[in-house]
């Protein structure tokens, strides 16, 4: 099964200098993208792969890319790496991040060429400091082997690439709230239209996309669409990295082909639950995620099919609930940190996560009541989406809406018992 | 006043941005790195310096979960409280370096050695709990693990 996203990445995540990695074949799509084709030939490439955005959304990268005015001398264009990774349970973007920069910075090269950007900004989570500097020395070696600056490989193709690190809010993923975060400013998002392929960074056009998505451009370029597609056991094309945390034997990181059922990410790879643990359900795709339970776990891992089991694939790393972790106390521990991430910009989310949270705490602590779970249910239909500024509250609702359903019983015991059935 | 130093770091952040105002963060975090954290003068400082207003340089410092408005110690342990730290049992580890400490979240030990925040999350939830002191990374903690490390930082 071929791994073409972390081939190059060894157990100790020491990645490959830049002529190691040229020496495997690195920057081969680099060179066949700026010299053999046009950028409209790359971007209908990608749209061609049917490359679904790897952040969480899903969003096809080349239908993106191709709102881009295409005018030439209009002024300055953007491309935005988003390695803003801080969806609680997430942990794929840092590994390919430290594992092979050169990888990212290859894949782009050749989507600012696409959208003849001439600045490339990687907006990196503050947290991750090896990343850091493991980024700067790739990308100085980088410019020292002419990959970046002027003229490409002397194509005349020019482009600066910078790292912004970050100060610290989830919000700063919600793509054009990086851009505000960017421009310096609060993360706060910004009205959709004009979508920032139009007006994005300092108001010109922009393409924002994730660290994994961006990582597979060079690939596609130099293997071809119909190679993309058959890595994959479903339409949509590509391996994915699926990642599992929680009580189970192997927790971890693997890239697997789209369309890996649940039952064999969990079992297989991870190992299944931890002796003495039981499973209970489990978030698909990051905090902001539907549950799904043990009836969903034969499912593919796919964006169209999670979504079809009421879920989202988001960023495709599990959280695993177990029968020793009390489903309030989850949930609670959620939205705690979705009320404290809260912008502040609109009502229903800065209100009402603060009060999911509160509410959450006092069943979890045996002061709950039973039309507590009616003013949840309402919550969670008052903060979706077109209620909502940006995705924030909606993302929110997700895990409380499904949590709320299957774990019924769990809530109702706290009220009646008055106190935590999980703690003695 | 800033620095030579900080001014020449940060004039440096500036040249990667159309115009200068687009430094703010980057001029806080850099305040920060050598002062330990914001003060209202030197927010004052970096308004002017950036030809930006005061009231929106604080409002940019008092949005991001990472610059500082108050004084630190000078190491600042920041347990992950995610949702997969949680699972793994953060929160005994929280209460022993609170009780080692005598601190809780958001306070910092009189000697001025120690800060404790909670962070959420790391982003290493395949090696919970996890936790960050400065800009170090720390993973599969136990009470004992975490009490050795932290004891390092003096």
């Amino acid at each position: 099964m071929e791994k073409p996203l972390t081939q190059h990445i060894n157990s100790l995540s020491i990645p490959l200098t830049l002529k190691e990695y040229q020496k495997v074949g690195g920057y081969a799509g680099v060179n066949k993208a700026l010299k053999e084709m046009t950028p409209g030939e790359v971007t209908d490439m990608v749209k061609a792969s049917n490359l679904l955005g790897r952040g969480g959304a899903g969003f096809p990268t080349g239908t993106k890319w191709s709102l881009v005015p295409m005018d030439e001398n209009q002024g300055p264009k953007y491309l935005v790496c988003n390695a803003d990774e801080m969806e609680p349970g997430t942990f794929k973007d840092r590994y390919l991040l430290e594992g092979n920069p050169h990888q990212l910075i290859a894949g782009m090269i050749i989507a600012a060429y696409a959208i003849q950007a001439g600045t490339a900004y990687i907006f990196l989570r503050w947290a991750y400091k090896k990343a850091e500097t493991i980024l700067r020395d790739a990308i100085a070696e980088a410019y020292e082997a002419g990959l970046l600056g002027k003229n490409i490989l002397g194509t005349g193709f020019d482009l600066e690439m910078n790292i912004h690190s970050s100060a610290g809010r989830y919000i700063c993923g919600e793509e054009t709230a990086l851009l505000n975060s960017l421009e310096g400013k609060r993360a706060t998002p910004r009205t959709k239209p004009p979508f920032p392929a139009i007006s994005g960074l300092f108001g010109r056009p922009t393409v924002v996309n994730n660290v994994e998505t961006l990582s597979w451009i060079s690939h596609i370029v130099e293997n071809g669409t119909d190679w993309f597609k058959g890595l994959s056991l479903t339409e949509t094309g590509g391996t994915k990295l699926f990642g599992v945390s929680g009580k189970v034997k192997r927790p971890g990181l693997w890239e697997l082909p789209l369309g890996t059922t649940i039952r064999e990410i969990l079992e297989e790879h991870a190992g299944g639950m931890l002796e003495g643990h039981g499973f209970r359900g489990l978030l698909p795709g990051g905090a902001s995620t539907d549950f799904l339970i043990e009836e969903h776990l034969d499912i593919e891992m796919d964006f169209q099919t999670v979504a079809k089991a009421g879920s989202r694939m988001g960023t495709g790393t599990m959280i695993i609930l177990d029968d020793k972790t009390c489903p309030v106390a989850f949930l609670h521990n959620i939205e705690r940190f979705f009320a404290l991430e809260s912008c502040g910009f609109c009502t229903p989310c800065r209100e009402g996560l603060p009060w999911v949270e509160k509410i959450l705490l006092a069943i979890e602590s045996g002061n709950g009541r039973m039309e507590h779970l009616d003013i949840l249910r309402f919550q969670t239909k008052y903060m979706a989406p077109g209620n909502t500024f940006c995705a924030h509250a909606p993302g929110a609702a997700e895990p409380l809406q499904s949590g709320l359903n299957y774990f019924h019983d769990d809530f109702v015991s706290h009220i009646n018992l008055k106190k935590c059935p999980w703690k003695s | 006043m800033l620095s030579e130093e900080e001014k020449k770091e940060i004039l440096k952040e500036v040249k990667q941005y159309p115009y200068p105002s687009a430094a703010c963060i980057d001029a806080l975090k850099i305040v920060q790195t050598h002062r330990g954290w914001v003060s209202d003068e030197a927010v004052k400082d970096i308004a002017q310096f950036l030809d930006i207003s005061n009231e929106d340089v604080d409002g940019v410092a008092t949005f991001y979960s990472r610059i500082y408005r108050k004084p630190v110690g000078r190491n600042v342990i920041l347990l992950c409280d995610g949702v997969s730290c949680m699972i793994l049992g953060y929160e005994t580890i929280y209460e022993h370096i609170s009780k080692k400490l005598h601190i809780s979240y958001g306070q910092t030990t009189p000697d001025n050695r120690y800060t404790l925040l909670p962070i959420s999350c790391l982003g290493d939830c395949d090696h919970a709990p996890s936790m960050m002191i400065n800009n170090d990374h720390y993973n599969h903690l136990t009470i004992e693990i975490a009490d050795n490390i932290i004891d390092n930082y003096k």
